[in-house]
């Protein structure tokens, strides 16, 4: 079996959630069928600046071949795009103007997909949102599979995007929130869809005195890992936990691992460690109490699933669909909504023993059940030979004409995002119900 | 803090979740997110808020009585020294300049053409004037409109702060009061005896004092005494011997303290198995020790010799 995995960044320093994603997969796909990436010279995903030289290289087994990107964003432009299809009345061409700003702009990747597409069983795509996935699904519909990686944000009640959720041949969810999301907006119940997610290489054996005594931490602590950022909810977990500190006589300190782009406040029981390599992020994890997420939007949480695999509870957002239905499903993991819950919450994982322990075995057994290794590759394989024994669900819905782009009665995208339905995705909603809501 | 009802490896979130949520339920009242407590702001306040303080409809009329205002667009154009004499048609135009010294025979229109000149342009400057106080205008009103909305949208999470307090304040206030009837029918209840190496009264004095109690029946409180010169505190079975006193029966007890005052201190014991008269003080075989509110009242209502005994 041969593979094409199209992705907008690739390599070993690009740790984006779906970047890192794309790699894992192409890498463990690779033991079991002959894998190509294809994917652009871009390494930063705000100017899609082209850093890395065109061609053809090998990254740990893997063919990677590069195409030059057309041209970097403009911000100005796109956030004036952005600002049209989201909060206003547009057309089909406004959505596609803001596709083609947003980026990565490369025609010469979608050109050679549409080429070479027959060279592959299957070209696996990754991230609806981005040029080579819009282009890309259509240039090679009878053999794409598209892995979303959707957020509840903005862009998914974008119009042009629904008819490639219908086209592809299926769809590797992350999270069934994320299924029932793309469900509703785009009516594609018949096309062959499974939640898969995606595994991560927790070592065996972390050594969580080591990294104690590495950065002189004692006493308890609960783990922030991540991007310090607004949009991951950093600045609420800092008032949140601060105000835990005064309202209780807890002794958990805030250890927070990952780059900041956030002032972080002077507290004596908030550290900030940096960056840290896998071997420390694992360690310290092993270390904490417990796991706090503060974003609101995740389509899937990779550290959250690396804390339960190490047998640590979690403390996610409740706002965020998809880790409130993890907790939930998982049944390792308490949610807030509000500071009160907040305080609650985590002085119950504090001070009950038990139920830390309880949570954190239950996330164990959830990983080891559903994002081992062996399942997930097992499921992309099912899915490929399902795919393989059957032909496709519909016929590729054909492009609006010249007239019908222009034609300004797509509503706001944010409007649509409105009508979606909320919450986690418990089995007692259908897509078909969710729409009928909507 | 509270245990948890959740004791099992079979831990279920939203079971601790709901828990979670009812505790602090029962903390601090309602709890409402922000979206509910936006959406009472806009719509319900007249049931948290005094109406005659705030108005539901605030916002509203705030904004009805600010209507969008659109500065008239005033036509003005420049004035030059040839305006006067412009035309669109060529011969025209050069007729005029071929006459304007004739014109200038009959009459000088320079200063009219300089005093329009400067009226052009003072028109302009006011325009623009009124242009940029316009727009100065407009983010301050919108300033206002945020802070108003602020300051309504606080002032109903307020509202329901006082609300809950309120609900608060009557729960302890319900809660006082029981604690209070509780601890006067302890106190009620508290029976003395005499110690075994206790001095007894005399017959007489028993006597001289009996007789000013009130007449009813024999006092329920002389049974534990006499019991315990028998070293038999309760009756067999563990029924009270005396049954519940009635309101009368601690000044009646007092009269009798009155009447022992002169005599040896009787030895007193808190005994209350046979008098109880509410369920925790009867499921357990010593009364409760009394709280601080209770001392004090024992210690204010009888005399100094009360204390004394009971040690």
């Amino acid at each position: 079996m041969k593979l094409a995995i199209v992705v907008q960044r690739y390599g070993p320093s690009i740790n984006g959630g779906a970047e890192l994603h794309a790699r894992y997969i192409a890498e463990r796909l690779a033991r079991h069928a002959t894998v190509d990436v294809l994917t652009t010279c871009a390494t930063d995903y705000i100017t899609w600046r082209n850093e890395l030289p065109a061609g053809v290289e090998q990254a740990n087994g893997v063919s990677v071949r590069r195409f030059k990107v057309k041209h970097e964003r403009d911000p100005e432009t796109f956030g004036r795009l952005q600002d049209r299809v989201f909060e206003q009345p547009h057309s089909i061409a406004d959505e596609l103007d803001w596709l083609d700003a947003e980026g990565p702009t490369s025609p010469a990747l979608v050109d050679y997909v549409s080429k070479h597409a027959g060279d592959y069983d299957f070209c696996v795509f990754f991230s609806y949102r981005y040029y080579h996935a819009y282009y890309g699904t259509q240039a090679a519909a009878d053999r794409a599979v598209l892995v979303p990686t959707a957020e509840r944000d903005e862009t998914i009640g974008l119009a042009i995007f629904p008819p490639i959720f219908r086209s592809v041949r299926g769809l590797m969810y992350n999270s069934p929130e994320e299924r029932l999301m793309i469900q509703t907006v785009s009516g594609n119940d018949d096309v062959p869809g499974v939640v898969v997610g995606v595994g991560s290489d927790v070592p065996a054996g972390p050594q969580p005195s080591r990294f104690r005594s590495k950065y002189n931490i004692r006493g308890p602590f609960a783990v922030y890992v991540g991007r310090i950022d607004e949009n991951k909810g950093c600045p609420e977990l800092f008032d949140f936990f601060q105000a835990y500190t005064k309202a209780t006589h807890g002794k958990l300190t805030l250890v927070l691992i990952g780059n900041s782009v956030l002032p972080i406040p002077k507290h004596p029981r908030i550290r900030h460690l940096g960056f840290l390599d896998d071997a420390d992020k694992f360690d310290a994890m092993a270390a904490a109490e417990l796991l706090i997420m503060p974003s609101y939007y995740e389509s899937l949480s990779m550290v959250a699933l690396e804390a339960w695999a190490l047998g640590k509870p979690v403390l996610a957002n409740a706002k965020c669909d998809v880790l409130k239905g993890q907790c939930i499903r998982s049944n390792a993991g308490l949610y807030y909504e509000s500071f009160a819950e907040f305080n609650e919450a985590l002085s119950a994982i504090e001070r009950h023993r038990w139920l830390s322990v309880s949570l954190g075995k239950n996330g164990r057994q959830f990983f080891r059940e559903h994002y081992d290794w062996s399942v997930i590759e097992r499921k992309y394989l099912e899915m490929f030979e399902r795919l393989k024994t059957s032909s496709a669900a519909r016929a590729p819905e054909t492009s609006p004409g010249w007239r019908d782009r222009r034609r300004e009665d797509v509503p706001p995208a944010r409007d649509v995002l409105q009508r979606l339905p909320k919450g986690p995705a418990l089995g007692r909603d259908s897509a078909q119900s969710a729409r009928r809501r909507a | 803090m509270a245990d948890f009802n959740v004791r099992s490896d079979s831990v279920n979130v939203e079971q601790i979740m709901e828990q979670i949520r009812t505790r602090i339920r029962d903390k601090r009242g309602v709890d409402y997110t922000e979206e509910q407590i936006r959406e009472l702001a806009a719509v319900k306040l007249q049931k948290f808020l005094d109406p005659r303080g705030v108005r539901s409809d605030l916002l509203e009329q705030f904004r009805k009585t600010q209507p969008p205002y659109e500065p008239p667009q005033l036509p003005n154009y420049a004035f030059e020294d040839s305006t006067l004499f412009e035309s669109h048609r060529g011969p025209l135009r050069f007729i005029r300049r071929l006459l304007r010294p004739i014109l200038k025979l009959f009459f000088n229109p320079n200063p009219l053409i300089q005093a329009l000149n400067i009226q052009s342009r003072v028109n302009t400057t006011l325009a623009e004037r009124e242009a940029r106080l316009e727009a100065s205008r407009r983010s301050t009103e919108s300033l206002y409109y945020e802070l108003i909305h602020n300051l309504v949208v606080e002032t109903t999470r307020l509202g329901i702060e006082v609300k809950n307090l309120t609900m608060r304040l009557e729960s302890m206030s319900g809660r006082l009061e029981f604690s209070e009837r509780r601890a006067r029918a302890l106190e009620s209840a508290v029976v003395y005896k005499p110690a075994p190496g206790d001095i007894h009264l005399p017959a007489g004095r028993e006597q001289r004092q009996v007789p000013q109690a009130p007449p009813p029946s024999p006092s329920p409180s002389i049974q534990p005494s006499q019991h315990g010169q028998h070293g038999s505190p309760s009756a067999p079975g563990g029924q009270p011997q005396s049954g519940s006193e009635g309101p009368g029966q601690r000044s009646r007890r007092r009269r009798r303290r009155r009447g022992r005052r002169s005599g040896p201190p009787a030895a007193a014991v808190m005994g209350g198995g046979g008098e109880a008269q509410h369920p925790e003080s009867s499921a357990s075989p010593e009364p409760e020790p009394p709280d601080s509110s209770d001392a004090s009242d024992s210690s204010g209502s009888s005399d100094p010799s009360d204390g004394g005994s009971s040690e």
